[in-house]
């Protein structure tokens, strides 16, 4: 982990509702430069809520998300669209633009929302597409493509704008087994090259090899935060070693319930 | 026996009219009318649609009600409107025939903001939210993300909505504007014994005309359609 003397994000006592559901109870959480923190819990623990206030896909009901030392969660119109083309956000269903190319997918926010002229943008998708192994398809919709190589174009457009962070949401989820590893090994590369990332995973295997830290949330509180090693040796609330009881071997936690 | 002799004769007249003397009248009159209204009903029907996506409360509902209320009354009750109410109401004076374009263009616009209103609340939400978290605004989202998307979907209703404007054109003949259904009436009123043959071809032009634009369309969709 590169520590450093200023965190890069910073939640405090963030709280979200839904109406009357209290999806988020007061998240205090802290991330570092360069920092990738994995976060794990069942569906419905408010995990991808928790990211999606980052960007502020969702608005925060109650307390402070300060990113790189400033205060966003009161921003609105351009500091709001600023703040969001300095994060990149990479969703469960790639949600790449169905009527572009992949090589427009990624310059599209380049052109039009930094206003980079279209042979400097293409020129900076095509090395992004190269980066995610993806060069010979820069031509191709995401209709002609599968789903890790979607997802692996939309993890280039996310990058396009040079991002201090990226926020993934169960980035593997939607995808057939044999294509999660070529997605996993796009992401894993990005905390080396200095970008904080924020992962909502289900794969177990990724939190323990790639994350330095391990957040794992249930019912809008996060219960335990710990480095991957002593989270998956040794976690401490009996919540959490259900959860993985139930991650890990799904069939024999079945058994003893 | 139907004697098409008629039709020969008056064809110039059916055609175009008295285009020669600078009065564009039968089929070539119900051309333009039929472009020059759709044009403005294409433009006002997807602005105001975009302005119902983007806009919510007050706004969207007004919207609605007059998008609503234009398609809840008979096209001709619009045409009557128009054609006695600007002179008396407003003492605007227009050629008849732009009074019943206006007509037209009023009418198909609501239709047309439904369906592509319909089109753009059919794409998938991750759209927008990819065009939101890449720092997008709403509007550039809706222009740059959603309406190419949307235009191509709603493109047989489209067509739909347009063959109906090209038939609508013949009510114009109530206020004697002398497109292709005016003056297949005058031909009939002044031969007096063909009205078989002389309605019988002008609902040929009407169905060959509809006939072409739809497969128009559907060829020019046809060649630029991508692998789904």
């Amino acid at each position: 982990m590169t520590a450093s003397a200023t965190p890069l994000i910073e939640l405090q006592n963030v709280h979200k509702w839904h109406g009357d559901l209290h999806v988020l109870r007061g998240i205090d959480l802290t991330v570092s430069r360069g920092e990738a923190l994995a976060i794990i819990g069942p569906s419905g623990s408010g995990k991808s809520t928790l990211i999606r206030l980052v960007n502020r896909l969702e608005a925060i009901s109650e307390g402070e998300i300060i990113i790189d030392g400033v205060p966003t969660a009161r921003f609105a119109g351009r500091e709001l669209r600023e703040l969001r083309s300095e994060i990149g956000f990479v969703f469960q269903q790639f949600n790449l633009y169905g009527h572009l190319t992949a090589l427009d997918n990624v310059s599209l926010a380049l052109r039009k929302v930094r206003g980079v002229p279209r042979a400097k943008a293409e020129a900076r998708a095509r090395d992004l597409l190269d980066r995610v192994g993806l060069a010979d398809k820069a031509g191709h919709f995401p209709s002609q493509l599968s789903g890790g190589q979607q997802q692996r174009v939309a993890i280039a457009r996310a990058l396009a704008t040079d991002p201090k962070i990226v926020l993934f949401d169960e980035p593997t989820s939607a995808l057939d087994p044999e294509m999660i590893g070529e997605v996993l090994a796009v992401i894993r590369e990005l905390p080396k090259a200095g970008i904080t990332i924020l992962v909502v995973t289900h794969e177990m295997a990724f939190a323990r090899e790639v994350a330095d830290r391990v957040a794992f949330i249930d019912g809008g509180t996060i219960l335990e935060l710990e480095t991957p090693e002593k989270f998956f040796s040794a976690p401490s609330h009996p919540r959490t070693r259900r959860f993985l009881q139930q991650v890990l071997s799904p069939l024999s936690a079945a058994e003893a319930s | 026996m139907p004697d098409f002799s008629v039709i020969t004769q008056n064809l110039p007249y059916l055609l175009w009219g008295r285009a020669l003397e600078g009065q564009p009248g039968g089929l070539l009159l119900t051309l333009i009318m039929s472009l020059e209204a759709g044009v403005l009903a294409l433009v006002v029907g997807v602005l105001l649609a975009l302005a119902a996506w983007l806009s919510g409360g007050w706004t969207r509902r007004i919207l609605f009600a007059w998008a609503d209320f234009i398609r809840g009354i008979p096209l001709i009750f619009v045409i009557f409107w128009l054609y006695f109410l600007l002179p008396s109401l407003f003492g605007v004076n227009l050629p008849d025939t732009i009074t019943v374009v206006l007509a037209i263009a009023w009418f198909t616009s609501a239709a047309v903001m439904y369906s592509t209103l319909a089109g753009l609340e059919a794409l998938p939400k991750g759209q927008v939210e990819a065009g939101l978290s890449a720092g997008f605004s709403r509007t550039k989202v809706l222009v740059n993300i959603l309406l190419p998307q949307a235009l191509p979907n709603v493109l047989p209703s489209l067509v739909g909505v347009f063959i109906s404007l090209i038939k609508d054109t013949s009510l114009a003949f109530i206020v004697n504007v002398p497109e292709l259904t005016t003056v297949a009436g005058q031909v009939n009123n002044r031969t007096q014994i063909y009205p078989t043959e002389i309605f019988l071809f002008t609902g040929a032009v009407y169905f060959l005309l509809c006939g072409a634009l739809s497969l128009t369309v559907h060829l020019a969709g046809g060649r630029r359609a991508r692998p789904a």
